[in-house]
């Protein structure tokens, strides 16, 4: 029977006279199509002889003739030198070594070259100071090769000739030196003997000249604190290998507290050998690079880490500080009294506490303790600017003294707090000219902007350390009509030297002392016996000393002070500074300002690889955000969440500080995080001179007043969500301590390699074997010829990232962009993996994991997972780089319908990208997840407008490695082009390959300046390698399903002696 | 595979092509030698009317001079012909005077002579280098030489003009004989129409139409096949399969430019240079010894040998028949030399330099595509492979063409078949040892070292 059941659309078919019900009966649409709009005009369409059958037809012979075409191969041109240059052989590389020296990164490094264009970082082996190349540096050739970059000088925008600006600023330094006005020189930090000796010249020249230097991050305290101390503006150096107890208060050593490059001797330390490794507690608020390698972490907030100093300094000399902390504080810092005085010389503390007293109270114990890893006799450079000096230029700007305004490495208008004021000094000033490699906030509202060189096409030397000089070549010719500082400073000078020769000058004269120049250049770096140099010290003459430097034989005599009985430095000011720190307070929520590993000071916000390098602790890249503890959050209504489009989202906050407010703060919830304290990074919000793509982030430098990193703020929820790109979504191991395998000094000195590193069982035959005694496959001899393997120590992997650009540059990896990375198709070929434990330490995880019993109740697993998913309030960090594992029984090899992905006997699992037909079968069956695939055409493609999408930019592109094309799948390689390239030397010289020559090739490795990552053949005999692999810390990841991996990860050992 | 067949079928057959045209180009050939021969005989007797040896002359002066000196053109030296009276009508200076120059002109630069002094300052005050060890007879023969009348192949153009007619007269005959045979077989078809028409003609005159009606009453053969349906599956198939074979083996060669003979900027002969004057290919070709790339020679290595060799003077017996034919006169190669000097900005007038240079804009003739990774050193210099192993007889290419396929399946067969050259490179030593135990045999092959792993060329 027919139902008379009428099925209702919607409410508006009730009404008998709605209009659009009437219409619909009717016609398909309430409203007529509007093809008339593009189709055009009725009557021309009617009037045209082309018929629908033409048009398929021209459609069908257009498509043949395109496909025909396209049969025809392109004619390539091949285009040699007219005259080549000696050195340069076409397809072999040349390194040249050079010095990175941007006022914010000081290093001394190789720069790889190809055909003339210089192509990656690598470390310069011979450099003593200063550490590796960090992220930044590794992509700084990627800067070099910015399309954004300046082409030529500019006069108020407009671009003019360098004779031009010459003429203006040589006018106005004549007419300058019989006026009163001053010439200001507003520069970064240089630590350079010859731009110092080249500043005193141009101070001889024209009489009245200020040069004030500069730092965006100001180390301001510490300089003033050492000044006041030993009477040099400087830093004192620390070798944390030689130190057995490391107590840091915010101490973001292993970064960029105090310049950086302190990670290299903390990680000799850090590697437990003869039983011994040293003891690293951290008090601190944010969650830092430091802190999360720190075998002890105290969350404190600025102010009680001031509280705690002073505490730690009274308790050393037996007498007491006021001031209260919380009593787990309390307890840690008895501990670590007593540790001090087991060790007295063997401890070290340090500070990175933005603060004068602290600075001067660190001082004082390392001087005290006689600390064996405190060197202050040869201080560090590589900061020089003075605060007070910034200030007053400022003020001699508004009132109208300086004539002639001249900035270098410097961007004012972006990383002052008082931007404004310095705008309105600029207004007063006469002339003013900023040397700049990019548009900048600063070049925007100066007169002259002087297209400057980037450091690989400059000259320069740098002192990063008393008595350590490097130098500085350029590795290929300016690419734009551009001039370095000091050469227009000379040329304004009518000084018809360069630069150059007022180097060589310098060295002859100061450095050398009688050594050959080249073989100093050819080092890049020199290493003086009788360091004998007098730096200008800038700003010394305005630094105010608080406290009174102590007599010399004083210092003599607290170096040997008695072991039991402490005795106080008989030093007034010190007992000032430390009942100033004692009394400490901070109202309200406490922001500490920092920079992040992968963005520095913002020098580079412009580079993508840096944008799209996922920060180590938040796994966040393209972003800044303000971190928060959970229970702040909590009380704050402040959520992250994983939505459903498989991205993170975050509230947003707005935070004032004085008055000075940003709003739409990102807000990452940290774990870690000391409760009513908040951490925010510099270097993002830049604006002016970027690509709409790089504009990412807020700008920390608003909050930056007084130059104090440690600010009292306010902060409130906003409203909306923000799309964040963040790579890692779970956050804690779920008690699966056989990904990541720890255990303490104490276990691993006394226990049986098998308790601590046990190897996973499984049931054969219903009997428990070990899981690398059962082998589904076949396997295959593989003694004969090279088999590369890569260890990873998770000791001394302190989770940088140096790697992961340097892998980015060798191997030609795409940056993909924001949206994409949120999509999880990031390309990166190795990541590096941050887990949290969930109860305090993730020994407490797995323990709780094996107590689960039953579904439901006090140890059920159905809750008891979901709160291991629950980082902890104070969690154990463990950072574990992975890259693909080079499986010998790869699960991915075996399911590709092509064979487009194949083992080789050498060990490395190859991937032919022309034979891949993008079936995506293989990143499926990988455990790992390492493998990546090219959702996009990321080269010449406009909706990736980076790098590979100019002409510039494609300079940095590796010559021996394809660009991968769309619809491939791509992975770690394990640098198949540089072990290839190892062979064949040599095979070509006719001998074997040499000890550690793979190691030093392959990107990772060559980039790891901590040793963490070691490759090499293990069929060598007596490779280090070979040792790693039979190491009783040896492990592999996810060894149960036995398919057996060629990377090799090394048990972490934490020191958790407490006495 | 498919397309190798091809070509080998190809190649027989423009093989055969060239040996009947051989055939009849033989007699022209011996032709040209009585010609040169009587051309150098004719200079020799010229020479003698100087006292000294002509021909001593001339191998002593290629010997030493000709890389500062040329006869009738200022070069790094000054121009030599009639050298001797120049000087002695000019100057006043004698033979004695040209021994002491010649042993050592430095030192009498150094004692003043005046037009010693004067010639060393108008040559950029480069002193000759001197030549103790010359005799005096062997400065006569080389002074006779300079004194000699200079010789022009006069005597080629003649004998070219022979050979163009022979060759007409030639091509002109296979034509006639194709033309005739056309002829032939046209009449034949003809003849073969004509007389079935009037056998036609003839039957239906007589009343006869048996086959007709017998066809009529069959079925046609096409309709018997079209009912057959295992037959046109079968056919269907068969079409299918043929269609497969050809439509593979045509898109196979998509891609190989076996045979890509591009036309270069400056046209470079390959047979002059590598061939005539047997220069070693990596002489010039230096980076393929140690990168991944041979490398094109830079300008400034042209001009290593191209200062002083300024003009193409062939062969002594001038250019073949062939070469005129393709327009390589010696003016076209001189002509091509000045399109160096201009690219490398060389100033003959002056010889210097003038610092106005443009790159050359070579065409690529062989090209892999980027996704393959092909390292020269490895096969030129650890493995010894020939380049013309590669690349072909390049000493006999007038234009260089691409010899090889370049296609996976030729490397790899190259793999297969080739020996790892493993004899005193100590690189190999080990793995030798092991790998010959393992497979039993003293030679390893390429592919039994690895040389077939996908990873090994493709990064």
């Amino acid at each position: 029977m027919a139902s008379n059941k009428k099925y209702w659309k919607n409410e508006a078919e009730l009404d008998p006279n709605d209009s659009i019900v009437g219409a619909l009966r009717q016609n398909e649409f309430v409203e007529e199509i509007p093809v008339g709009d593009f189709l055009g005009d009725k009557e021309n369409l009617s009037n045209t002889t082309t018929n629908r059958r033409d048009f398929l037809k021209y459609v069908g012979f257009s498509t043949a003739a395109a496909s025909l075409a396209a049969c025809e191969g392109p004619v390539i041109k091949s285009i040699p030198y007219v005259v080549q240059p000696d050195r340069i052989v076409p397809g072999i590389p040349n390194f040249y070594a050079t010095t990175i020296a941007n006022g914010f990164d000081f290093a001394s490094i190789l720069i790889k070259t190809r055909e003339g264009r210089p192509i990656k970082v690598e470390n310069n082996t011979f450099a003593k100071v200063g550490g590796g190349a960090n992220a930044r540096v590794q992509a700084s050739v990627l800067s070099l090769y910015d399309s954004t970059r300046l082409q030529g000088p500019l006069a108020n925008g407009e671009p003019i000739e360098w004779k031009d600006l010459d003429t203006a600023v040589k006018a106005k330094l004549g007419s300058l030196k019989s006026s009163g006005k001053q010439v200001a020189l507003l520069t970064q930090s240089y630590a350079s003997p010859s731009t110092s000796r080249l500043i005193s010249k141009f101070k001889e020249a024209y009489g009245n000249v200020n040069h004030v230097t500069y730092d965006a991050i100001s180390e301001d305290a510490v300089l003033n604190a050492f000044e006041a101390r030993y009477g040099e503006r400087a830093m004192a150096d620390y070798n944390f290998e030689k130190a057995d107890l490391i107590v840091s208060f915010a101490a973001d050593f292993l970064v960029d507290w105090q310049g950086g490059g302190y990670d290299v001797g903390y990680v000799k330390g850090r590697v437990p050998k003869n039983g011994k490794m040293s003891r690293h507690v951290q008090f601190e608020a944010n969650m830092s690079l430091t802190g999360a390698n720190a075998d002890k972490r105290v969350l404190l907030t600025p102010s009680q880490q001031m509280i705690a100093l002073a505490k730690l300094y009274a308790k050393l000399n037996g007498t007491t500080a006021g001031g209260e902390i919380p009593e787990n504080a309390e307890r840690a810092l008895d501990s670590v009294v007593a540790q001090i005085r087991k060790n007295r010389t063997n401890a070290v503390v340090v500070s990175g506490l933005d603060d004068e007293n602290a600075q001067a109270v660190v001082l004082a114990i390392n001087e005290m303790l006689g600390s064996k890893a405190f060197d202050a006799q040869s201080p560090k450079y590589v900061r020089q600017g003075s605060v007070k000096a910034v200030n007053s230029l400022i003020a001699d700007m508004k009132s109208g003294k300086v004539g002639l305004l001249i900035l270098d490495g410097v961007n004012p208008m972006y990383t002052l707090p008082n931007a404004s004021d310095f705008a309105e000094g600029v207004k007063n000033v006469d002339l003013s000219v900023t040397f700049a490699t990019n548009r900048n906030e600063t070049t925007e509202i100066s007169q002259y902007t002087a297209a400057s060189n980037h450091y690989l096409e400059s000259w320069g030397d740098a002192q990063i350390k008393k008595g350590h000089y490097s130098l500085m070549q350029p590795a290929i010719k300016e690419l734009f009509d551009t001039r370095q500082f000091q050469n227009a400073l000379l040329q304004w000078m009518g000084s018809d030297k360069s630069y150059y020769d007022l180097i060589r000058e310098t060295w002859s004269a100061f450095v050398l002392n009688g050594n050959d120049w080249n073989k100093a250049l050819q080092d890049g770096v020199f290493l003086a016996s009788t360091p004998a140099i007098v730096l200008e010290m800038v700003g010394s003459e305005v630094a105010d000393p608080i406290v009174i430097s102590p007599e010399k034989d004083k210092e003599e005599s607290e170096l040997s002070v008695e072991e039991e009985s402490v005795s106080e430095p008989s030093i007034v000011s010190i007992a000032s500074a430390v009942s100033s720190l004692a009394n400490a307070s901070i109202s309200g929520m406490e922001l500490t300002l920092y920079s992040k590993v992968g963005m520095g000071d913002g020098q580079q916000a412009g580079n993508p690889w840096l944008q799209e390098f996922p920060d180590p602790i938040t796994r966040v890249s393209w972003d800044n955000y303000v971190t928060v503890s959970k229970s702040d959050a909590e009380k704050l209504g402040m959520i992250n969440e994983n939505v459903a489009d498989g991205g993170m989202d975050g509230s947003y906050a707005k935070l004032t500080v004085n008055g000075v407010s940003i709003d739409n703060v990102p807000v990452i919830v940290q774990p870690g995080q000391a409760p009513s304290s908040i951490g925010l990074s510099f270097g993002y919000g830049k604006k002016a001179g970027m690509k709409s793509e790089m504009q990412t982030g807020v700008n920390a430098y608003a909050l930056y007043q007084d130059f104090k990193s440690i600010q009292s703020v306010s902060i409130e929820k906003s409203s909306g969500m923000h799309e964040f790109a963040c790579v890692q979504l779970h956050k804690t191991l779920m008690g699966r301590g056989d990904i990541v395998k720890e255990t303490t000094l104490e276990i691993f000195n006394t226990k049986d390699s098998a308790e601590w590193n046990e190897v996973p069982q499984v049931s054969l035959n219903h009997q428990e074997v070990p899981a690398t005694s059962v082998d589904l496959w076949d396997s295959f001899d593989r003694s004969i010829g090279h088999h590369f393997n890569l260890s990873i120590d998770m000791n001394a992997c302190t989770g940088c990232g140096a790697c992961v650009i340097a892998c980015h540059a060798e191997n030609n990896v795409p940056v993909v962009g924001k949206e994409e990375v949120r999509k999880s198709r990031d390309m990166h070929w190795l990541r590096i993996d941050r887990y949290y434990s969930s109860e305090e330490t993730f020994e407490g995880d797995n323990t709780k994991k094996e107590e689960f019993d039953g579904l439901t109740g006090e140890k059920g697993s159905l809750g008891g997972f979901g709160e291991l998913e629950d980082p902890s309030t104070n969690p154990q960090v463990v950072f574990q780089p992975v890259m693909c594992q080079h499986c010998n029984h790869a699960p991915c090899e075996t399911v590709c319908p092509v064979a487009a992905t194949s083992h080789g006997r050498q060990g490395q699992n190859h991937m032919a990208y022309n034979r891949c037909i993008g079936t995506r079968y293989c990143a499926n069956n990988c455990p790992y997840k390492v493998r990546r695939f090219n959702w996009f055409l990321y080269n010449d493609n406009d909706e990736f407008d980076y790098h590979m999408n100019n002409d510039l930019g494609k300079m940095v592109i590796n010559p021996d490695v394809v660009v991968r094309s769309r619809g491939v799948m791509e992975k770690c390689s394990f640098c198949i082009q540089a072990t290839q390239a190892v062979i064949l030397k040599a095979k070509r010289e006719g001998r074997k390959v040499a000890k550690g020559e793979f190691n030093d090739k392959v990107a990772c490795s060559a980039a790891c300046s901590t040793g963490a990552m070691h490759f090499g053949d293990i069929n060598e005999e007596g490779s280090v390698i070979a040792d790693l692999v039979k190491d009783d810390r040896a492990y592999h990841l996810l060894e149960y399903i036995g398919i057996k991996p060629n990377v090799v990860y090394q048990v972490k050992v934490r020191n958790t002696n407490e006495a | 595979m498919k397309k190798v067949t091809c070509h080998t079928r190809i190649s027989k057959v423009s093989g055969f092509s060239l040996v009947v045209f051989l055939l009849f180009s033989i007699t022209l050939f011996s032709q040209d030698e009585t010609v040169a021969d009587e051309a150098e005989a004719v200079a020799e007797e010229s020479a003698g009317a100087s006292d000294g040896d002509v021909a001593n002359g001339k191998a002593l002066f290629n010997q030493n001079c000709a890389a500062c000196h040329s006869m009738n053109r200022k070069m790094t030296g000054p121009a030599l012909a009639n050298v001797e009276s120049r000087l002695a009508e000019d100057e006043g200076l004698d033979r004695e005077w040209m021994y002491q120059w010649i042993r050592n002109s430095a030192g009498m630069v150094k004692k003043g002579d005046a037009y010693a002094v004067k010639v060393y300052n108008e040559y950029g005050q480069a002193a000759m280098t001197a030549f103790p060890t010359l005799t005096n007879t062997d400065i006569d023969d080389i002074l006779a030489y300079t004194a000699a009348p200079a010789q022009t192949p006069a005597t080629a153009e003649t004998a070219v003009g022979a050979d163009v007619g022979s060759e007409k007269s030639s091509g002109l005959s296979n034509e006639l004989i194709l033309g005739a045979l056309v002829l032939v077989f046209g009449l034949l078809v003809m003849m073969l129409v004509l007389v079935n028409r009037t056998l036609r003609r003839i039957a239906e005159t007589n009343g006869i139409a048996l086959e007709k009606e017998m066809s009529e009453q069959r079925v046609p053969i096409w309709k018997a096949f079209a009912k057959n349906q295992f037959l046109v599956l079968v056919t269907a198939i068969l079409l299918l399969l043929v269609s497969g074979y050809f439509a593979y083996g045509w898109m196979m060669q998509l891609g190989v430019d076996q045979g890509y003979r591009p036309i270069q900027p400056i046209h470079y002969s390959h047979k002059i240079h590598a061939g005539d004057n047997k220069i070693e290919c990596k002489f010039c070709h230096s980076s393929a010894r140690v990168s991944k790339t041979s490398g094109i020679p830079s300008l400034n290595v042209c001009m290593n040998c191209h200062k002083s060799i300024f003009e193409y003077t062939g062969n002594p017996e001038g250019p073949t028949a062939e070469d005129l034919a393709n327009g390589y006169t010696n003016e076209f190669y001189t002509g091509e030399i000045k399109k160096l000097y201009a690219a490398v900005g060389w100033d003959e007038e002056n010889q210097a330099y003038t610092g106005e240079t443009k790159a050359v804009e070579w065409v690529r003739v062989h090209n892999l595509p980027d996704f393959v990774y092909f390292n020269h050193s490895q096969h030129v210099e650890v493995a010894g492979v020939e380049c013309q192993t590669c690349h072909g007889p390049v000493e006999e290419m007038e234009i260089v063409e691409q010899h090889s396929p370049l296609t996976m399946s030729w490397c790899i067969k190259c793999h297969q078949e080739t020996n790892v050259k493993v004899e005193g490179n100590e690189y190999y030593t080990k793995i030798h040892e092991e790998l010959s135990k393992k497979y039993g045999v003293e030679q390893l092959t390429a592919a039994q070292m690895g040389g077939l792993e996908c990873g090994k060329c493709h990064y």
